[in-house]
């Protein structure tokens, strides 16, 4: 696993697009920060109403010059616009929305992620900060939203892989993960495992497997990624 | 009734040593600044401060704890995003001079609810095989494992609303509503800074955003002027 970084795969945007592509009109949805927030530049114009946990629903696009309001940004801090049918409230109510089931779909980044849907996102035990980070709203939308996908590069930056047999960082929740998304492939997580959907354009599934460190299902009807 | 305080030094100078102090805002967003600064100025220590970033967005919450002000902290967010950049509180932390209590968001916010609710503690599936379930009582409901929180009752909270009324009937502005009505619930005092104060009866009440009962205190402040961002 030493040189994983070895395949490029498809760009952050488009791990974005293939992520808007499975998400249905008509749904509820929440997008974390990194590669989640770029789905939001693919579903203009479709009926997907955006959530962000600081307190509202239907979120407009990102605000610029004179249409910036300090009252009016999403979970990231970024500055937003309002839409028709946009509505605000408070913290405890956007988290029983989100633990109620009421979003159909949460899409987050992930440090690991384990072939029984276990996924890490919140603490690098290396970074120095010991058992405390930021969890933020991660664990809540882990367990409440009624498909968690995960949008991640396939490997890490020093090229060890993220998809793994058992996570080892501290765990966002246990069991929750549908599909992850990466530069390389998508994944179904099933009872059985990883099983591998799509491939990135040039890519096969024994290049995949060579950068997982979790035994990969292939799909018999394995098609190269939607885009 | 008639909760208008004349200044904001007036509205604060009962919170003693020891108190736990709420401070809403989600980032740079509903952050209740002039009150804040007031309780850096008034100098009052050993504070417990329930918040959830520690001066991520909210730079006011630093002075607090730059003073020594801070003995602890209940949140969910409570460093820089990145680990390169350590906040005062971080330093503090790695120092030993300050208790951090870490809860996932949802479960800080209905921590605050409960609270105001009287629900004196709740069960949740948030955390559940996570480092914030270590010596939580765990209870399996319809085959789910579910962790026990407690309420997170608040000795003072400081609110920062649009729009107040003399009897203490709160409007918010967009996306800074977030944790201030749940703030205002959980404390035994809610003390609001408004940037606008109209008359009792000049507020539609079917638009009220948080009603007075919650609210012990308000004074008036302005618009407050924010940078956003975080780092």
């Amino acid at each position: 696993m030493a040189n994983g970084k070895k395949f490029e795969g498809v760009a952050r945007e488009l791990i974005a697009l293939r992520i808007a592509n499975e998400i249905p009109d008509g749904s509820y949805a929440n997008l974390g920060i990194g590669i989640p927030t770029l789905v939001s530049n693919w579903i203009e114009g479709r009926d997907i109403v955006l959530e962000a946990e600081i307190g509202m629903l239907n979120c407009g696009p990102l605000a610029f010059g004179d249409d910036i309001d300090q009252d009016l940004i999403n979970a990231s801090c970024q500055p937003i616009t309002e839409m028709p049918g946009s509505c605000y409230f408070c913290s405890s109510e956007s988290f029983a929305m989100i633990r109620g089931g009421f979003m159909d779909y949460a899409v987050m980044g992930a440090l690991q992620v384990a072939e029984n849907g276990d996924y890490a996102g919140w603490n690098i035990p290396s970074s120095g900060r010991g058992k405390i980070g930021n969890i933020g709203g991660s664990m809540d939308l882990a367990v409440g939203a009624r498909n968690v996908f995960i949008a991640m590069e396939h490997v890490t930056v020093t090229g060890e892989p993220k998809l793994l047999k058992s996570c080892t960082y501290p765990l966002t929740a246990k069991k929750c993960v549908k599909k992850v998304f990466t530069n390389l492939s998508v994944i179904d997580v099933t009872p059985q495992g990883f099983v591998l959907r799509e491939v990135a354009p040039g890519l096969t599934a024994e290049d995949v497997q060579s950068v997982t460190e979790a035994k990969l299902i292939i799909a018999e009807d394995l098609k190269e990624m939607a885009l | 009734m008639d909760k208008v305080f004349p200044s904001i030094e007036e509205a604060i100078k009962d919170i003693p040593e020891g108190a736990s102090v709420g401070f809403p805002g989600f980032f740079s967003c509903g952050n209740p600044v002039f009150l804040t600064r007031a309780l850096a100025k008034q100098g009052t220590k050993n504070l417990t401060l329930v918040v959830m970033q520690l001066g991520v967005g909210n730079e006011e919450i630093n002075e607090l704890i730059q003073n020594g002000q801070v003995k602890k902290a209940v949140c969910n967010y409570p460093f820089y995003r990145s680990a390169s950049k350590k906040s005062v509180f971080e330093q503090l932390l790695i120092a030993g001079n300050v208790e951090c209590e870490l809860y996932p968001m949802g479960t800080f916010a209905e921590k605050l609810r409960a609270a105001g609710a009287g629900i004196p503690a709740f069960y949740t599936p948030t955390g559940v095989g996570t480092y914030v379930a270590e010596g939580k009582e765990v209870r399996v409901f319809d085959g789910r494992e579910c962790l026990l929180e407690k309420a997170l009752k608040i000795d003072y909270g400081f609110i920062h609303a649009w729009k107040a009324d003399h009897m203490g009937n709160l409007v918010f502005r967009k996306t800074s509503r977030n944790y201030n009505p749940d703030i205002a619930r959980a404390a035994r005092v809610a003390i609001v800074e408004a940037e606008e104060v109209v008359e009792t009866g000049e507020l539609d009440p079917d638009m009220v955003h948080l009603p007075s009962v919650y609210v012990k205190r308000v004074v008036k402040v302005g618009k407050p002027k924010i940078r956003i961002g975080i780092d």
